[in-house]
């Protein structure tokens, strides 16, 4: 790879917006796709554009066989994010376990003794209030969502604009109780149950997990299950779906 | 996908040997077949002085591909390194797991 190259490619993947890098396995040109923008000097066919076009919707790389040999296409989608909202003690193991597994972690909390930068060294904190945070922040569809304050006047305002964003993972700490108060409260926001039930509450996986540490690896682990899993299935389904046309043909 | 943040710290990295006159090759698994430890689009950067960071593997081929990482800075070529249970090499280099990868090598010029 060319140094300038290399260079481009950290940016655009630094810069959070998706772009693609396509290589020709067998001479080594190469090129960088950021939207309709090409750099280098492997000429981007309708063929590869396509196939492109696809690894960015199925969030996947993947290589596609042309006249002048195998391209293979690696995709930089945008930094996972994760937004929490309280800089609790429980903030503390899963925006380091977060960071860990590659998300840009973000701490919610207006009161300035719980979010201190002593408490949370190497996270961005925001200050404002949850439902302008949000607003400001604008949760994608990379983006995971989880609150931890046990305070429904900083909570509730968080999951209102959750809901109303694309994030693909919603949580609220808080226990099986405490959540039926919560969905009550929302109900009364307008939130239908069919809006609601995008919230995994009570938090996390059913691990048995007591200490901050243990339920930050449950959180941890559903988020990861609620990211990963439907790819892995569709992707099995692919498989399942090409060996039966496979069979039939025969 | 190989999650971001790794990966950019590993072009990071590459991009930082480069800047300090090191000669530089990435290696990326392109393909993989059955149970591979690491995905697709995971990468390893080798220095000619023999650093590496990042993975291609559970750690079963890492030393063959830093290997032909470091005849790649040489000679300038890339190349794809197929790596299986298959592989006559298998007994030396092969994967443990049962899976099959390819690994595109080339040096950062």
């Amino acid at each position: 790879m060319n140094i300038k190259l290399l260079n481009e490619a950290l940016a655009a993947s630094r810069s959070g917006k998706a772009a693609a890098l396509a290589t020709n396995l067998k001479t080594g040109q190469q090129s960088l796709i950021q939207g309709t923008e090409v750099t280098g000097n492997l000429p981007v066919t309708d063929v590869v554009m396509a196939a492109i076009t696809r690894c960015w919707d199925r969030d996947e790389n993947d290589s596609v066989m042309t006249g002048e040999g195998k391209i293979f296409i690696e995709i930089f989608n945008p930094r996972l994010r994760m937004l929490i909202v309280g800089a609790v003690h429980i903030a503390q193991p899963l925006a380091r376990m977060a960071a860990l597994t590659g998300y840009l972690v973000t701490i919610i909390d207006p009161r300035s003794a719980f979010a201190s930068t002593e408490r949370f060294p190497d996270v961005t904190i925001n200050s404002d209030w949850p439902d302008d945070a949000m607003k400001a922040l604008k949760p994608d569809r990379r983006t995971a969502v989880v609150t931890v304050t046990h305070d429904p006047k900083l909570d509730d305002p968080g999951l209102a604009e959750a809901l109303r964003s694309d994030a693909f993972y919603i949580g609220a700490l808080g226990s099986r109780k405490t959540h039926g108060r919560r969905l009550d409260r929302l109900r009364e926001l307008g939130f239908t149950d069919e809006q609601m039930a995008r919230i995994h509450g009570p938090v996390g996986l059913k691990l048995g997990a007591i200490s901050p540490a243990e339920i930050a690896i449950s959180i941890m682990a559903e988020v990861t299950q609620v990211l990963r899993a439907p790819v892995e299935q569709a992707k099995a389904e692919r498989a399942a779906a090409k060996a039966a046309s496979r069979e039939a043909a025969e | 996908m190989e999650s971001a943040g790794d990966n950019e710290q590993i072009l990071g990295q590459a991009a930082k040997w480069r800047g300090e006159g090191k000669g530089v090759a990435l290696a990326t698994v392109v393909s993989t077949w059955g149970s591979s430890p690491r995905p697709s689009g995971s990468k390893l950067v080798i220095a000619d002085d023999g650093a590496f960071l990042g993975s291609v593997s559970g750690g079963c081929v890492e030393g063959a591909v830093i290997e032909e990482g470091l005849k790649a800075i040489k000679d300038g070529q890339v190349r794809v390194l197929s790596f299986g249970v298959t592989d006559e090499r298998a007994w030396e280099v092969g994967l443990a797991c049962g899976g099959k990868i390819d690994v595109f090598v080339e040096p950062v010029a």
